[in-house]
């Protein structure tokens, strides 16, 4: 190798190097700096207008406030109860709808394949489902959130990859001991199926936690909304009002803090789970990513 | 008994299409992988197939309580209206143009990163990058949008930079001729990570033993980049673009409808966000049916074009 090239190279080595750093800070310094700010003094961090690298002034005020209000913890409660509960719908229609498309030898298989795979390409639209789920009287009730969202194509087809990779005589052994279908499925194939399993948990409790739209057009009562609607409430339909009422003077610094600080208390636990979590995320990507 | 006609091998009467007995022993052999597919198929029909069938009223003037079929017929007047309607065109430039811009700025941004990645020797510096880069996309829409628009504003990160630079401070939100650009930024900010993924899983799977020959032959880094990596993602990049480009005219209305206010309607306004204000918030169903419908067609003939050109020219599709 030529000094000028090796020269080359390593002025490429370092230029990327920087450049990545540089994609780091740019994908963590915002969350940083809702960090700083909701800790900071209200008024300081309007006055100062530049970047934050610390906290200016310590005050934990907008903290108190967010939990003083009784929507955040009821949102919470109520997300907390639709992830489990739709994640346990999504894992238990999603194997069965994996299972019945790796039995290579079914029947129909490809009739069921095809009326599953087209609804990826074409659909009826937003309005005609939201009339049905009004006329099924699901409206302001918990199965709005969770039924319409019982099962991802996507996930089901990665589950299904998944499951077809288990060789064909786990199954034939299994039928000759006497199992049905059910138990084939309970005993030896979900288990056998742990990390693919772990990620279509995560996969959908994510979704379930993040997803806010299906609970913003089918519930009406504010005691079932999930922490996601409370948290538009506040950080885009801007209605801090009822937790700065009565505070008097100039509210606008501390309905700002009190932005961040929801912000950091939405995020946090996901924020806290992530690293542990990471690597089953990409490994669900893998599978999905295989062309049949 | 008269005489009985031979069953073939699969233990049928020729001519008896399908025939019983056939069926009858796929019954016996899989009874309850039938059993299990039946809540399956009934949540796809009930929740997929039931809409499409619910889009016909597109075609009427649906009233509730005279139901789907019982409301009458209007033919294509629905669709008329929209075509002849102010928001026809701009509706349809503001979703082409975001996927436009999409596909020239957020499409190629995850392939950049992924080579970049690829480039770097260090395994330490490489998985931190990658953690980091992931996080965005675990974030909800309501807090990634909620962060916009704080950063945003008039008093917020983005103006506190421009005006350390000396600049004028810019209300972005209220400017439709920003709208775009921080849509797609964000974009390419909340995605770029978790896009490489795809890309680096296509970059692991190069053989590299063609990394060792070229060495052998003399090529450099950028020769090796030139003539192995970038034909080895080449059928990665063309599936992916297929996709993409079969969405050409689909926006999610998420995000846009937490982002946008009226003052932006007019770059930011797309097919599925104003569905959404005629269909759910103003209850004209039949209309906005009609204009949903009108979208799913076109996107349904996108993907199956261009998987088929694809197919055509380069062997590499989607089925």
């Amino acid at each position: 190798m030529t000094i000028k090239r090796r020269l080359s190279e390593g002025v490429f080595d370092i230029i990327n190097y920087f450049i990545l750093l540089l994609l780091v800070l740019i994908t963590l310094y915002p969350f940083l700096y809702i960090l700083f700010a909701s800790l900071s003094d209200p008024l300081k961090v309007l006055q100062r207008g530049s970047l934050l690298l610390w906290p200016e002034g310590f005050n934990t005020g907008a903290y108190k406030m967010v939990f003083k209000n009784p929507m955040i913890l009821t949102g919470y409660k109520n997300t907390i109860i639709y992830v489990v509960a739709g994640t346990a719908i999504n894992i238990l229609m999603t194997s069965f709808g994996a299972y019945v498309l790796s039995r290579k030898d079914l029947y129909g298989r490809r009739f069921f394949m095809f009326m599953i795979a087209f609804t990826m390409f074409f659909s009826g639209g937003l309005i005609p489902l939201y009339l049905l789920i009004n006329q099924l009287n699901m409206v302001n009730t918990v199965w709005a959130i969770i039924i319409p969202s019982a099962i991802s194509t996507w996930n089901l087809i990665v589950m299904r990859t998944s499951f077809e990779a288990i060789p064909d005589s786990m199954f034939e052994s299994a039928k000759i001991d006497g199992g049905n279908d059910f138990t084939i499925l309970f005993r030896i194939i979900l288990p056998l199926s742990m990390p693919i399993v772990a990620v279509m948990i995560l996969f959908y409790s994510v979704g379930q936690w993040n997803s806010w739209f299906g609970a913003m057009i089918y519930l009406r009562e504010r005691e079932l909304y999930p922490l996601q609607l409370i948290l538009r409430e506040i950080l885009i339909t801007n209605s801090v009002d009822s937790m700065t009422a009565g505070l008097g003077g100039d509210i606008e610094p501390i309905a700002e803090n009190i932005k961040y600080a929801t912000v950091m208390i939405a995020t946090v636990p996901i924020l806290m789970v992530y690293p542990f979590l990471q690597k089953y995320f990409v490994k669900g990507v893998m599978i999905g990513a295989i062309k049949e | 008994m008269g005489k009985t006609p031979n069953r073939n091998s699969r233990g049928c009467y020729p001519g008896e299409v399908p025939c019983r007995s056939f069926l009858k022993k796929q019954w016996m052999k899989s009874k309850y992988v039938y059993i299990m597919a039946i809540p399956v198929m009934l949540y796809y029909l009930l929740f997929y197939y039931e809409p499409m069938y619910g889009a016909l009223i597109a075609f009427k003037n649906f009233s509730p309580a005279e139901g789907i079929w019982g409301s009458a017929w209007v033919g294509l007047k629905h669709f008329e209206t929209f075509f002849s309607s102010y928001y026809f065109e701009r509706l349809i430039m503001n979703t082409l143009l975001i996927n436009i811009y999409g596909v020239i700025f957020s499409f190629p941004a995850p392939i950049i990163l992924a080579l970049l990645l690829n480039e770097v020797k260090n395994k330490a510096y490489k998985k931190m990058v990658q953690t980091d880069s992931y996080l965005p996309h675990f974030v909800s829409l309501v807090v990634i949008v909620g962060m916009i628009l704080e950063f945003t504003s008039k008093d917020g990160l983005v103006n506190d930079i421009i005006a350390m630079l000396g600049m004028q401070r810019v209300s972005f939100m209220t400017k439709p001729e920003w709208f775009r650009t921080i849509y797609i930024a964000s974009d390419i900010w909340q995605g770029v990570g978790w896009g490489s993924i795809i890309y680096l899983a296509a970059l692991a799977n190069i053989d590299p033993q063609l990394y060792e020959a070229s060495k052998i032959d003399g090529a450099g880094r950028w020769k090796q980049m030139l003539h192995i990596t970038l034909p080895g993602l080449a059928p990665t990049v063309i599936i992916l673009l297929i996709l993409r480009i079969g969405s050409l005219m689909s926006v999610g209305y998420e995000k846009i409808i937490l982002m946008y206010n009226p003052a932006i309607y007019d770059t930011a306004d797309v097919i599925s966000t104003f569905v959404y204000r005629k269909g759910i918030q103003e209850m004209s169903y039949s209309y906005s049916t009609a204009i949903g419908l009108f979208n799913s067609v076109i996107n349904f003939i996108l993907v199956v074009s261009a998987n088929f050109i694809s197919r055509k020219t380069s062997e590499t599709s989607l089925w």
